[in-house]
């Protein structure tokens, strides 16, 4: 019943309902905890120069769990955007080593995301492939492709304006922040004040009856795949200039940290239940997590156990909350 | 690569009157059918590719991805999906290379790798089965929880050298055939009994066509789930026996390469994503015909970037091809 007037509501755009912080429960409850934690016992946690830090990381991962929420509001994954996102680096790095501009090398890098994006909606959409294990196999085939055309090497040397465009600040904020900002005002428009926005979440929730209303599930199915793909390519602007250099294995696994952040955030693989802002709050948290733990010392496998563990974990607490309400 | 019949749902259950030929068998018989022309193909294109040592080393290369996807044909023959196995191959490696350093005991070592695949395989199973979360996420998850706990207990040095009976599983000869291929031929024997012959395999095959009718059917669906989990991860254990022994090194990221080539080989074995149909003979076919693709790039001296890249290109096309030639889904 309450599942119901939420989607309803969220349908109608009305998000006070949306706003309630219990539905990002993992995220709010990782920060509420790691965050004095980390102030108290990780040096240098609350430095300015740190929190930067965080931000500029966290911006790059929004950037991909923000279409991945999409991706799991129609009950899919993609498990592509890791490497999409190395792939169009080391493309986007040839580029602009082979002289282009940025803008240019930008475009062709998104090119690039958006048609494995549609092979994946195509798999997933049209011929009713399990997401997973389609976007399994394009993970293979754009790394070894990034592999290949990087010559297994970082790809460097690109010139002065990329590092003039990581440099550029505006009211203090680094680019890579506000284009984050700019990404999540896009999607959330895209999400809550469209009818294609309506669709996707309609996609998760009841794809038949958006079939009998005459809407072509399969094209806003696979257009979802192919949104992530893209703003995985254009992810790679902010990864070039936050690394200055096209690596082609740089992102390998970054899409578990996206997986894990949009869970956090309270996105339920089931029956559609989403909230984009919830994304927000699980991609700090994990920055947050991963930060704090590098700054006392704890191994980067560690990290993966412990985002592993907490993802398991709210899996968990959902299923066990939704059977008690049920 | 696939072949053109129509398979009811359930069709192990179908008595084959009218049918000139089981479609299961056809599609074996359609896979060796490929796999000859590859092989045809490759040997005009190379005239290494037939030599015994060549050949060989296919085979050895093919019975380990053939170990660590066959317990994941289960898996997915039974409605599900193991994400992980790549992983527990890890793990299970590196822990039982630290076990045999430090005791010497080659048996230790063994079942230390068994152990720490059956257990990963029971907290698979537990989680999917008995608290009904969704596979892929659990498994993927349990994916990077295990390889995160291989890199923090090799602590980025790997572990080598090991015991020459140790090794014997992994690289040594019985009857010269090398013993990794009688491991590959006594697991398939073993797994297509229970599959084929026996009422647990009947029942999974079952809830993987429809586990709504299964579970009305009064079958113990969790039970069995926790069942193939448990094979799965047992498998992938056995594998990082065969892998340690062949290697002869333990890494925190051996198992990494080997998930995408292991669902590969389970697809193109004929193993449909859905549930209900496939054949571990089928995966040995599969994880044959990746092996020989692979084999064939390094004899023509393909650079090794570009295997993931062609790996891919053989899951994705295996299942156009399926979806275009089956059409079982609208």
């Amino acid at each position: 019943m309450i599942a119901d007037v939420a989607r309803i509501s969220r349908l109608r755009g009305n998000r006070s309902l949306n706003l309630l912080p219990s539905k990002a429960l993992g995220a709010s409850v990782v920060l509420i905890i790691l965050v004095p934690l980390f102030g108290v016992f990780a040096g240098g946690f609350l430095s300015p120069h740190n929190l930067v830090n965080i931000a500029l990381q966290s911006s790059i991962l929004l950037l991909i769990a923000l279409p991945m929420t999409l991706v799991i509001l129609t009950e899919g994954l993609d498990l592509s955007s890791g490497a999409l996102l190395s792939l169009c680096g080391v493309v986007l790095a040839l580029l602009l080593v082979a002289g282009y501009s940025i803008p240019a090398a930008t475009l062709a890098a998104m090119a690039v995301g958006l048609l494995f994006g549609i092979l994946n909606g195509f798999c997933v959409a049209n011929l009713g492939m399990p997401p997973f294990v389609v976007t399994l196999g394009t993970l293979g085939m754009a790394q070894g492709l990034a592999l290949a055309l990087a010559d297994g090497n970082a790809v460097s040397g690109l010139g002065p304006e990329i590092e003039a465009f990581s440099a550029f600040r505006f009211f203090g904020l680094p680019v890579l922040v506000l284009i984050a900002i700019a990404a999540y005002g896009i999607f959330h428009l895209v999400l809550y004040r469209t009818t294609f926005g309506r669709y996707v979440i309609a996609v998760g929730g009841n794809a038949e009856a958006l079939r009998l209303s005459g809407v072509s599930v399969r094209l806003v199915h696979g257009a979802v795949y192919a949104i992530s793909g893209a703003t995985a390519g254009f992810a790679a602007l902010c990864m070039i200039a936050r690394t200055n250099a096209g690596h082609p294995t740089i992102a390998l696994g970054m899409e578990f940290d996206a997986i894990a952040a949009v869970v956090l955030g309270g996105t339920s693989f089931e029956r559609g239940n989403g909230w984009l802002f919830g994304t927000v709050l699980g991609v700090l948290a994990i920055g947050v997590l991963r930060n704090g733990l590098n700054l006392i010392g704890v191994d980067t496998s560690l990290q993966l156990v412990a985002i592993g563990a907490l993802v398991i974990a709210v899996l968990l607490v959902e299923r066990l909350a939704s059977e008690r309400s049920a | 690569m696939t072949e053109t019949t129509e398979m009811p749902a359930i069709r192990t259950f179908r008595s084959d009157a009218g049918a000139p030929l089981d479609p299961e068998l056809r599609s074996i018989i359609a896979r060796f059918v490929v796999l000859a022309v590859l092989c045809a193909g490759v040997a005009l294109l190379n005239e290494n590719f037939l030599s015994v040592a060549n050949f060989t080393n296919v085979l050895r290369q093919a019975s380990l991805l053939f170990l660590i996807a066959a317990g994941a044909t289960l898996v997915i023959i039974a409605g599900a999906i193991d994400l992980s196995v790549g992983a527990i191959l890890t793990l299970s490696a590196c822990v039982a290379a630290g076990v045999i350093h430090a005791t010497g005991s080659s048996g230790l070592g063994i079942a230390t790798a068994l152990a720490i695949g059956i257990s990963a395989g029971l907290a698979n199973g537990i989680l999917v089965a008995g608290l009904r979360l969704p596979p892929f996420l659990v498994t993927y998850g349990m994916l990077w929880i295990l390889s995160g706990g291989a890199l923090y207990y090799m602590g980025g040095i790997p572990i080598t050298g090991f015991p020459r009976e140790f090794r014997f599983l992994g690289s040594g000869f019985l009857l010269g055939i090398p013993v990794p291929i009688l491991i590959m031929i006594a697991t398939a024997l073993a797994g297509s009994v229970v599959l084929h012959m026996t009422t647990v395999g009947q029942q999974m095959v079952m809830m993987g066509a429809n586990r709504a009718a299964a579970t009305l059917a009064g079958i113990p669906v969790r039970r069995n789930l926790i069942c193939v989990y448990v094979a799965s991860g047992a498998c992938a254990g056995l594998a990082a026996v065969v892998a340690l022994g062949r290697v002869n090194s333990a890494d925190p990221g051996m198992g990494d390469p080997l998930l995408l080539p292991s669902i590969a080989a389970i697809l193109v074995g004929g193993t449909s994503l859905f549930g209900g149909t496939g054949t571990l003979l089928g995966t040995a076919l599969g994880a044959l015909l990746l092996t020989i693709v692979l084999n064939a790039m390094n004899l023509l001296t393909i650079g090794s970037a570009w295997q993931p890249f062609a790996t891919g290109i053989v899951l994705v096309g295996a299942m156009l091809a399926d979806a275009f030639l089956n059409r079982r889904r609208s």
